[in-house]
């Protein structure tokens, strides 16, 4: 190594090997691969329509929305299977809050209450997780039975019903549900927020101090923790961060329908799991990227709507998302072990 | 000359094990401080005292004269003293700029946003290993990318560049070849050179002694006294590592055994000498 001469050692990296190190390269190489399928497969029968993009944009978007915190999450070493029970807690709550027989609250008001309580729910996952030492995997695991077993106590004891229905005044006269139901440019609201949210995370885990520190408390927190790093604040803030995600979705669902489900947001924890996982997340953490998780949801959402548009019967989508996950895995996996051969 | 980093008397037990036993050591800036010993013998135990990890029960620790405890591993680090450990401290997926600064990130204001800088943090990192001798192609490759070697120099160079004035350095060379370990033991020599007190721990006397100013030697907790190098030499020291009682004992064990089966003795005692000699 000391003999090497100075002409190999300025050798210029070549361009494959610099996008060998981008963790969204498979699954962007996914993306290519599945709508050139459903493009050929579908294409005939409006798949490629303006119709149909709108449809599975909309899909991905509030998985979206979901797996930027997520990935973050999870490059932060962490898990949290609740957050799908956490949608269907905050969309009941925010229509009790502002349903005139209940709670009569105008929407903005309950949103900000409900985002408040989700804050909460996020931090004690968090807590109990770095106050345990116990695998986040097992401790929202607990949450997510609680919360949604909770969630259908509370509801039947304030409506006798597991639907809270009948906003459509309630949100009519308040300005602030255009922000999440309405259109601009042609897209609705949550493709803006997913847009928006996985821009915004992003740049925070590449361009901020504070992304450093969530690449250093997934990846080894103890080494991290001896640097000066606030591992406990830095998880605990991405647990709270994917409570208000899951809020943000929520929102979006109860405005958009005018009505909440205590069954709303069931397996989403998985979905956006996936989403992480095909975009390039570890499971094990301090490897990843938000813009992945987005390129993941959208290919789960092209999977979901696509299969509409094709002969196929619908009840092969499962089959379809679960080949998807494994292969994209498996192709992260690879191109990994590619990017970090030692270059001698 | 007052020695960057005094030991007086200090002593370790955890319940009734006596891990260290009045140990005196000083350490001067710009020499290479060897700390020696055989598994068990409390190596770990004394940089876990000096790096903040473990407080002395009894004793003290001065630097630069003054009286000073460590409370933690951070504090220790802020006070000057920096602990290069074995498995590194480093996330291999991670880049070689991104780790260099991990919890310590430059900073610029963008508007109302405090930003990484990473421009700053990568001509840094490559300068800074530049200094040491290593030219990184690419501060941004991860550094699961580079050898056991050059892992162990962005260790030291970052402890160099945040202002380290005792650099602990714990078995830098046991996993390494023979060309790494060289390479290492040059970087030590580099560090001395810019006047820092390095502290290398290791059982290897044949990398302590190509590099080494003074040697500590440890055994079962207890100091055989600090040594400076013309006053010993490498068997002797070698000698003192093993406990010579210990050496004793088996010879004569050795001996028992040759009365009974004289070839497999003669094996035995091959390979024990094999044993005590490979360069690791």
């Amino acid at each position: 190594m000391a003999v090497r001469t100075q002409d190999e050692r300025l050798r210029p990296i070549s361009l494959w090997q610099r996008l060998l190190l981008r963790p969204e390269l498979g699954s962007i190489a996914g993306l290519v691969v599945v709508f050139g399928f459903f493009a050929i497969a579908a294409g005939g029968s409006g798949f490629l329509t303006w119709a149909g993009t709108r449809n599975y944009l909309e899909v991905a978007a509030q998985l979206g929305i979901l797996a930027a915190a997520v990935a973050l999450l999870m490059i932060g070493g962490e898990f949290d299977l609740s957050v799908g029970s956490m949608i269907g807690v905050a969309a009941v709550m925010m229509a009790i809050l502002s349903h005139p027989d209940y709670g009569g609250l105008p929407i903005s008001l309950s949103l900000v209450i409900t985002l408040g309580f989700a804050l909460l729910i996020g931090y004690f996952n968090g807590w109990l997780v770095l106050r345990t030492g116990l695998p986040s995997f097992i401790v929202t695991l607990a949450m997510m039975f609680i919360l949604s077993g909770a969630n259908i106590g509370f509801t039947k004891l304030i409506t006798k019903l597991t639907i809270v229905s009948g906003l459509g005044d309630s949100l009519a006269k308040d300005p602030l549900s255009f922000l999440f139901t309405g259109a601009f440019l042609g897209l609705p609201a949550a493709v803006w927020w997913w847009l928006g949210v996985t821009l915004v995370l992003s740049w925070v885990l590449l361009r901020t101090p504070f992304g450093n520190w969530i690449f250093g408390a997934g990846g080894d927190p103890t080494a991290a923790r001896n640097v000066g790093v606030p591992v406990r604040r830095v998880k605990i803030t991405l647990f709270m961060l994917t409570a208000a995600a899951a809020t943000v979705v929520a929102a979006i669902q109860v405005m958009g329908l005018g009505s909440a489900n205590v069954l709303q947001g069931m397996g989403k924890e998985l979905e956006a799991v996936a989403a992480s996982v095909i975009g390039g997340c570890l499971l094990s953490g301090g490897y990843g990227s938000v813009i992945g998780a987005g390129i993941g949801a959208l290919i789960l959402a092209i999977v979901q709507q696509g299969i509409v548009y094709t002969n196929i019967d619908l009840d092969w989508f499962k089959v379809m998302v679960g080949g998807m996950i494994l292969g994209a895995v498996i192709l992260n996996n690879y191109l990994r072990k590619l990017s970090m051969q030692v270059r001698r | 000359m007052t020695p960057l980093i005094e030991l007086r008397k200090v002593s370790k037990y955890f319940g009734p094990v006596v891990s260290l036993k009045d140990i005196d050591m000083r350490v001067y800036a710009g020499e290479v401080h060897c700390l020696l010993g055989d598994n068990g013998a409390g190596k770990s135990t004394l940089i876990k005292a000096l790096s903040g990890v473990h407080q002395p029960s009894e004793g003290q620790i001065y630097m630069e004269g003054q009286p000073v405890v460590f409370n933690s591993p951070r504090d220790a680090l802020d006070k000057g003293i920096a602990t290069v450990y074995q498995d590194l401290a480093m996330l291999p997926l991670m880049s070689i700029s991104r780790n260099f600064f991990l919890g310590r990130e430059p900073k610029k204001k963008v508007g109302p946003f405090t930003l990484y800088d990473a421009a700053f943090a990568a001509q840094v990192a490559r300068e800074e290993m530049k200094k040491i001798g290593i030219d990184i192609r690419d501060p941004d490759q991860p550094v699961g990318t580079l050898s056991g070697g050059e892992r162990q120099s962005v260790a030291i160079a970052r402890a160099v560049y945040f202002g380290a004035k005792v650099l602990i350095l714990d078995e830098p060379t046991s996993a390494l070849g023979v060309k790494e370990s060289a390479v290492v033991l040059k970087y030590i020599v580099q560090a001395k050179l810019r006047g820092l007190g390095v502290i290398f721990i290791t059982h290897n006397v044949h990398h302590a002694w190509a590099v080494g100013d003074t040697f500590t030697v440890l055994n079962r907790g207890r100091s055989y006294g600090t040594f400076k190098k013309e006053e010993a030499t490498r068997e002797q020291l070698l000698q003192m590592m093993a406990g010579g009682e210990e050496l004793e004992a088996l010879a004569v064990e050795l001996d028992l055994i040759a009365k009974k089966d004289p070839t497999t003795a003669a094996q035995i005692e091959h390979k024990a000498a094999e044993e005590l000699h490979k360069p690791n």
